[in-house]
């Protein structure tokens, strides 16, 4: 199993969400659709942003770990990193 | 900024038209598309209005037109349905237009008039030649045995066959008859029958099929017929017989008394049939040449026809004025639009050559414009699930912009699945590209150009659907190992937790987060693909999905309010901002939003060392309700104060809520009412008419919202729903993304699985059946009916819980802007096309 650094991943996700809804929109060429797509990039930086947040902190700190089958166990033993 | 935010300022303009020029004024404005026309005449009957008669006349070509379309479909003549817009005829080529398709329906009746009359005929004929033949043979059969058999001479009784020997009837003296004919096959037992038991024997029926089918002329139908042959004795009973044969609806045909009368006939049926052929088919040649010639130009004819219908009902909503010369007609315009309105008329003018030009002049008015909002292509699919629950007022904020990704956003969070969401964004795609093919756009099918109308919608949905597929780690019930796991299985071995024998000796073991090296950090990109292989699954993930749903499902009901305050500060309602917004945002935030700063907490704030420290979110919410002290340890410092405070603030922001604004507005009628006459001279100062119609509508508003139900029950319900909002998020968003998870884990289970474990020389073939059904199943369930479920789900959530917080309830029925160019839209409808 791979060790994974909270930070790398914050940096990364972040830093993109915020080109897409912040530095994009200041490209958009002007016309009578621009006022609709800087909502739209503004929009779904939020909303995916969130949602991608709200899935890594609920793993952050886990208060209990997967049940898993014997079988299971014996195969990621010898199968995963 | 596109008016897509808010809806367009539109104002009352009066039209002053030139008699002669009104009806082309009208068409260019038609063309454009560009106005509504008010009634000017609510108080007259239909039938009294000024162009009744024109009305009358272009309905009567709308029905010829029909007839002509239908006939035109039974030949299987195929329509030019290009995408021709025809102008509106002027009046003088409506008298042409009018004169040919009376000659056509003239022609065509006629035609179709005489194909049938020489159908019935042929059919007489080919029937009269059948039964001819066929009574032959049962005549027959007696000649050839009479020639075959010569030597037998010696028992005469015994070969001839008595019944059916003309010759010895006629020595008996007995009036021997005939009648034959044709009967339908289904009747022909019953006629035997009734036959047997009228005459008692002194009738005798033969009968035969014939092979091929006749078509009946009545019903169009192929239809088996028996021919048969009566033979008789006695006058009375061939009466009857006849009579029986009425009943029964025979068609009977003269028997032939010698075999040269039948040969004759048989010869003159022959030449006249072909005949009949003939002329059938230059009948047939000649419809089909009238009908040729009619489709090309009936499509044009129709749409022209629409639009000058339309014409005059838009004429008739005008009111002359008093010198009659003119024609006035009062119209909602778009602001933006005025020049282009004047620039149509001027056209108008030109065209019909008047001397005097039309103008239109822009005048002020109290009652509220209808909501214009313009819409392209890929907004309108959206614009028209906002405008479903209601439309909003005259220059309220739309909520159709923001919806075009929160929609497909909260679909998708219930909806999940990389699989699933590519498969629905490939078909999407399909239709968005096809856009423009002609046989997509016009088939009849409903639920098609349903799902055609709102491509876009399902292409975001699918698009949005494929990135929560990814953080929610299912991909057809299956989970990605991008980056690997955070999980690892060594550590609880090399620190001695487990060996070889607890694995053989518990089918179940729990990882422990508390021992180092088990978890390694969170899964970078959504959930950890090792919860697919657990068997505590559900418990992890109803946790997540139910804290998720009610962080979103508060944000975006904050943000719905927050759209309201531009409602309120466009309107100028100050009072609304403090009385209103506030205490809403108060009561939200404070139980709600304190609720996801909790669980944020929670997520932050205890680690696996924790872990039986680490209190129920829930338990502790209730706690702060009832006010008990005593629910355990504090997660912080002052942590009872501030619940207690927080819940202080949102239970007095309720009455505020409920009975602020009327108290407000009542207590600001009081105080009006002294101060009548200062608002006169304010209403003098005032420059501008618009400011004078708002402030008009302003005093309005207020006079009657002051004992109205409806302030204090748009409080109430507000704070109803909020207390309501907590079932609903968690029902909602929780629910179904659980139920497609867990839908899409039994099909794979019950149907590929079962397929993959077979042997694998067996297994090949087998797995292509099943993996056909997996398939068949993967789009009826899993797409279409929790992709629908799914859908209005989404649209519940955005109506109730965000666009109630936007618009005001003041549902205002004025739609958009609507004119001529719906006629191909309406051709179709009719069934015309």
């Amino acid at each position: 199993m791979a060790e994974h650094n909270f930070a790398i991943p914050m940096a990364v996700i972040t830093l993109f969400w915020l080109f897409v809804g912040g530095v994009v929109p200041l490209f958009v060429p002007k016309g009578p659709n621009r006022g609709v797509i800087v909502t739209m990039l503004v929009l779904t930086a939020v909303s995916c942003y969130l949602f991608w947040l709200i899935a890594i902190l609920a793993q952050l700190n886990p208060l209990f770990g997967p049940a898993l089958s014997n079988d299971t166990i014996w195969y990621l033993q010898y199968h995963w990193p | 900024m596109g008016s897509l935010f808010r809806s367009e300022e539109v104002c009352l303009a009066q039209l002053f038209l030139q008699s002669g020029s009104a009806y082309d004024c009208i068409s260019e404005l038609g063309e454009l598309g560009l106005v509504e026309f008010r009634d000017l005449n609510p108080s007259v009957n239909a039938f009294q209005r000024k162009f009744v008669n024109e009305i009358k006349r272009s309905e009567d070509m709308e029905r010829i037109l029909g007839y002509l379309l239908r006939e035109i479909k039974k030949a299987d003549i195929a329509l030019p349905e290009d995408e021709v817009n025809p102008v509106a005829p002027l009046p003088k080529h409506v008298m042409d237009i009018m004169e040919q398709l009376q000659r056509l329906e003239l022609e065509l009746s006629e035609v179709t008039r005489n194909k049938e009359k020489l159908q019935k005929n042929l059919l007489e004929l080919t029937e009269y030649t059948h039964m001819l033949r066929i009574t032959q043979n049962f005549v027959h059969r007696n000649a050839e045995r009479e020639s075959v058999q010569p030597q037998y001479e010696e028992f005469p009784f015994l070969e001839k066959d008595v019944v059916m020997d003309y010759s010895s009837m006629q020595r008996l003296g007995a009036k021997l008859g005939f009648i034959s004919g044709l009967i339908q096959r289904a009747k022909i037992e019953a006629f035997e029958r009734m036959l047997w038991r009228v005459c008692k024997g002194y009738t005798i029926l033969s009968y035969a099929e014939i092979d091929e089918c006749l078509q009946d002329p009545y019903t169009g139908e192929p239809t088996r017929s028996v021919v048969f042959l009566i033979s008789y004795w006695g006058d009375q009973i061939g009466q009857k017989v006849k009579k029986i044969c009425d009943c029964y609806h025979c068609h009977l045909y003269p028997y032939p008394n010698s075999n040269e009368e039948r040969a004759d006939v048989v010869d003159g049926l022959r030449t006249r049939i072909q005949d009949l052929h003939t002329v059938l088919h230059r009948t047939e040649d000649y419809l089909k040449q009238v009908l040729n010639k009619a489709s090309e130009s009936v499509y044009t004819w129709g749409i022209q026809v629409k639009k000058m219908k339309a014409i005059y009902h838009i004429l008739n909503l005008c009111s002359f004025d008093v010198t009659n010369k003119c024609l006035i007609a009062e119209v909602w315009c778009p602001v933006n639009d005025l020049p282009a309105l004047r620039r149509a008329l001027e056209e108008g003018s030109r065209k019909s050559g008047a001397t005097v030009p039309s103008f239109v002049n822009r005048i002020p008015s109290n009652d509220t414009p209808p909501t214009l909002i313009r819409t392209n292509k890929f907004t309108s699919g959206f614009q028209n699930i906002v405008d479903a629950y209601g439309v909003g007022s005259y220059r309220e904020v739309n909520p159709a912009p923001y919806t075009i990704i929160t929609f497909p956003f909260l679909f998708a969070v219930m909806f999940g699945d990389i699989g699933h969401g590519v498969i629905m964004a490939l078909f999407a795609l399909w239709m968005v590209l096809y856009e423009n093919d002609r046989k997509l756009k016009k088939t009849r099918n409903e639920i098609w150009n349903t799902f055609f109308e709102g491509r876009y919608i399902i292409l975001m949905m699918g698009i949005f659907s494929v990135y929560t597929g990814f953080i929610y780690n299912d991909c057809f019930s299956k989970s990605l190992n991008l980056f690997g796991s955070g999980w690892n299985v060594t550590a609880m071995f090399s620190h001695g937790l487990w060996k070889m024998e607890t694995l053989q000796s518990n089918s179940f073991l729990t990882l422990d987060p508390k021992v180092t090296g088990v978890f390694t950090g969170p899964y970078p990109l959504g959930i950890d693909p090792i919860w697919n292989l657990a068997s505590n699954r559900l418990s992890f993930l109803n946790s997540y999905k139910m804290k998720m749903s009610v962080i979103l499902g508060i944000i975006h009901m904050s943000f719905g309010l927050v759209l309201g305050v531009f409602n309120h500060l466009h309107f100028r309602r100050k009072y609304s901002l403090y009385l209103v917004f506030l205490p809403e945002l108060l009561f939200l935030l404070c139980l709600f939003g304190y609720l996801v700063f909790m669980i944020v907490c929670k997520w932050l704030a205890f680690t696996a060392l924790e872990s039986d420290k680490a209190p129920s979110i829930l338990i502790q919410f209730i706690n702060m309700f009832i006010m008990q002290k005593d629910s355990g340890e504090p997660i912080y410092t002052g942590q009872a104060g501030l619940q207690v405070f927080l819940v202080l603030i949102a239970v007095l922001s309720v009455p505020v809520l409920l009975l602020g604004k009327p108290l407000y507005l009542y207590w600001l009628h009081k105080g009006r009412n002294h101060m009548g006459m200062y608002r006169g001279y304010e209403r003098v100062r005032r420059s501008s008419e618009e400011e004078i119609s708002l402030m008009r509508a302003h005093d309005l508003e207020e006079g009657t919202s002051l004992d109205s139900h409806s302030s204090s029950s748009d409080g109430q319900s507000e704070e109803v729903k909020c207390s309501r909002l907590s079932a609903h998020w968690f029902a909602d968003l929780w629910a179904l993304s659980l139920a497609h998870a867990q839908l899409s884990e039994v099909l794979w289970a019950m149907v590929m699985r079962v397929g993959l474990r077979v042997d694998t020389r067996v297994g090949v073939l087998f797995l292509v059946p099943i993996f056909g059904l997996f398939a068949v199943l993967t789009v009826s369930i899993l797409l279409v009916m929790e992709g629908l479920s799914a859908f209005l789900h989404a649209l519940r959530l955005h109506w109730v819980e965000f666009q109630n917080k936007v618009l005001q309830r003041r549902r205002h029925q004025v739609l958009t802007i609507c004119l001529l160019l719906f006629c191909t839209q309406a051709l179709r409808v009719h069934g015309l096309l």
